[in-house]
């Protein structure tokens, strides 16, 4: 066999593969139809959600309208204002909303500082080597699962409270008001679901505030610093003055957890449809009140009703989540976002 | 005299700076001690109540000591497979599509919008959807529609798959280099065939790790499961029945009345928590070694 027979058969062989190979036109227009189609099953489910939630508490919507979110009845015995009856089919959703937004407050008041200390700490002082294992162990903080806060809150912070931190409470803030266990010195309320949920927002807060100050360029740390600024001082005027925009959308977004939170809130808040003005007392929250009813619900309009909460939490948390991370993206800006 | 103000001044300084320094390091303690809380009372607790009838016994009736959370055991298995069925595939897909086809379009900025949108959906709507959607219509278009079952739970699980999937397969498909993509082209391979077995392959430690995350996160959800997988203390794996899971079992005991329920709940907690625990490591562990940095 002469080289050029060998050579013409190799071109041969080339030849044979690239016609068994076909046209690939066709396979290639059908994967990029393929991943349009599953981008858009985004779009699809996002909407099916909304339109069941739409539909299913149509029962509720167009008996009460937006009263629903601040209607009061009375009871007809006692003459005290009522919310929840779906005996007789009286809903009013004001002690729930009433109810999430005092636990997520709370928990954004102990959260935030804690939370921007942590992020200070580990971006500002922390020695190189602490810093992989303190923020892996936030991370974690992150990972557990809602269930097993709420275990934990049920046997080991509800009986701390109790035992310890609420007579304390009562003792010296008791004149204000706001911290009276007289009716309900179980431990479950309104301020333990707080504690919790600011347990679990604290990594996502944290976690944030970290990004942003990681984006502020080292220039202006340096030039804080070469005016003779403290280490404090080259923070507050060089890192965290330029970062305030992500650390707010930051907040936002613990904030939108938070008010979506179900199960550790269930457990703990005592799921009762009133409202008191003390924090030592028992109370509901949007999320919980589905949650602990929606399997027992008694009639269409009692599921409607808790349906119409839901969808009230869908929009909400959307609004809210929409403007954190337009001013989380703010500040980014250029830096590749994360997945949280 | 301005000599002194201005000492106190520094001082004054100095000492501010102290004390933000340590109230930092507090704040640090503060968070990390309830973990330590957690971690070591969940351990404490979890390890003195497992033992082998709690992996093979389903549970005892109430009151009753013994028994296990077998059942749960599998049930989680089952949810959890048929949400990675659901999750991943689409995931995969939509972030292929944000990073090799739709890149800079306005389609693309609607998709992932949406798709941090529906990362912002609460756990709890999310099952109240699929009761209306699944559980609540008798319609023969729907599988396994009209009453609670494994299948619409396994659907609320995957669907809160989705948007960390893609999120993440879209981020790790944008940090393999245009390069290794114009090689492939010019050797002609098909596009998608570049895109598959190219770039998704170089990208995949990462994907894997997105995948793991998203599991990570929706193994220990409860709220989805209340209404759509409802429990069940019989042994099951049947797609059209009510079927038990893990973080399920763990609400309904931890509620009761009964010491013994209290116990299997803490085993329960443990077994849940090793699990997202070793996934969370085995991540972190594959994106400081891996060729992509950067994920979760």
């Amino acid at each position: 066999m002469s080289l050029a027979e060998s050579a013409r058969e190799e071109q041969s062989a080339v030849r044979r593969f690239l016609l068994s190979r076909g046209n690939s036109a066709f396979a290639d227009r059908t994967f990029h139809v393929l991943m349009v189609v599953c981008a858009l099953s985004i779009f699809a489910i996002v909407g099916l959600i909304a339109w069941r939630l739409v539909v299913s508490s149509q029962i509720t919507w167009s008996k009460f309208g937006f009263h629903f979110f601040y209607q009061t009845f009375t009871d007809s015995v006692t003459g005290q204002p009522m919310y929840w009856d779906p005996v007789n089919g009286l809903f009013s959703a004001v002690p729930f909303v009433y109810g999430t937004l005092v636990s997520s407050f709370l928990a954004l008041l102990i959260a935030v500082p804690l939370a921007v200390g942590l992020a200070v700490f580990l971006t500002e002082m922390c020695p190189r080597s602490l810093r992989g294992p303190l923020a892996f162990l936030t991370e974690l903080l992150a990972a557990i699962p809602s269930v097993i806060y709420g275990l934990w809150a049920v046997f080991v912070l509800v009986p701390l409270l109790r035992e310890y931190v609420n007579p304390l409470l009562v003792k010296t803030l008791g004149w204000s008001g706001f911290f009276d266990d007289s009716m309900n010195p179980t431990g479950l309320g309104f301020l333990t679901g707080g504690v919790i949920l600011a347990i679990m927002i604290l990594p996502i807060i944290s976690s944030l505030t970290r990004e942003v100050m990681t984006a502020v360029p080292h220039s202006q740390r340096e030039a804080v610093l070469a005016l003779g600024a403290t280490r404090w001082e080259m923070i507050r005027m060089g890192v965290l003055r330029n970062a305030r925009i992500g650390i707010v959308g930051g907040i936002i977004l613990g904030l939108g957890r938070a008010l979506g939170e179900t199960m550790a809130i269930t457990m703990v808040i005592g799921n009762t449809p009133e409202i008191h003005k003390s924090l030592l007392a028992n109370g509901g929250s949007m999320a919980a009140v589905i949650a602990n009813e929606f399997t027992e619900a008694v009639s269409d309009m009692h599921r409607s009703a808790l349906i119409e909460i839901g969808l009230a939490l869908f929009i909400v948390t959307i609004i809210v989540n929409a403007f954190a991370q337009l001013l989380v993206w703010a500040v980014t800006r250029g830096a590749p976002s994360q997945v949280h | 005299m301005s000599a002194d103000s201005y000492k106190l001044r520094s001082r004054l300084r100095g000492l501010t700076d102290s004390l933000v320094t340590v109230l930092a390091i507090l704040a640090t303690l503060v968070v990390v001690a309830p973990l330590a809380a957690i971690f070591g009372y969940l351990i404490y607790k979890g390890a003195s109540s497992l033992n082998l009838a709690f992996f093979m016994q389903i549970p005892r009736p109430e009151g009753e000591v013994g028994g296990g959370m077998a059942n749960a055991i599998v049930g989680s298995g089952v949810l959890l497979g048929l949400a990675s069925l659901i999750g991943i595939p689409l995931g995969i897909g939509g972030g292929i599509f944000l990073a090799e086809f739709g890149r800079g379009t306005k389609l693309a900025n609607a998709v992932r919008f949406t798709a941090d949108v529906l990362n912002g959906v609460p756990s709890i709507v999310m099952g109240l959807a699929i009761y209306s959607l699944i559980v609540s219509v008798h319609s023969p278009l729907i599988p396994f529609s009209g009453h609670f079952s494994a299948f619409s739970g396994g659907v609320a699980l995957g669907i809160m798959m989705i948007p960390t999937v893609c999120r993440t397969t879209e981020e790790m498909l944008l940090m393999v280099p245009k390069a290794v993509r114009e090689a492939a082209l010019g050797l002609g391979v098909p596009n998608w065939r570049s895109v598959v077995s190219i770039t998704l392959k170089t990208a995949s430690p990462g994907v894997i790790t997105g995948c793991m995350l998203a599991f990570a996160r929706v193994a220990g959800e409860t709220a989805p499961l209340l209404f759509t997988a409802l429990g069940n203390v019989y042994m099951s794996a049947n797609l059209n029945d009510p079927i038990d899971a893990l973080p399920l079992r763990i609400y309904v005991y931890a509620i009761s009345p009964y010491d013994d329920q209290h116990r299997l709940a803490w085993g329960g907690a443990l077994v849940l928590i090793a699990l997202i625990v070793l996934a969370v490591s085995l991540v972190r562990y594959v994106t400081s070694r891996g060729v992509l940095k950067g994920a979760s």
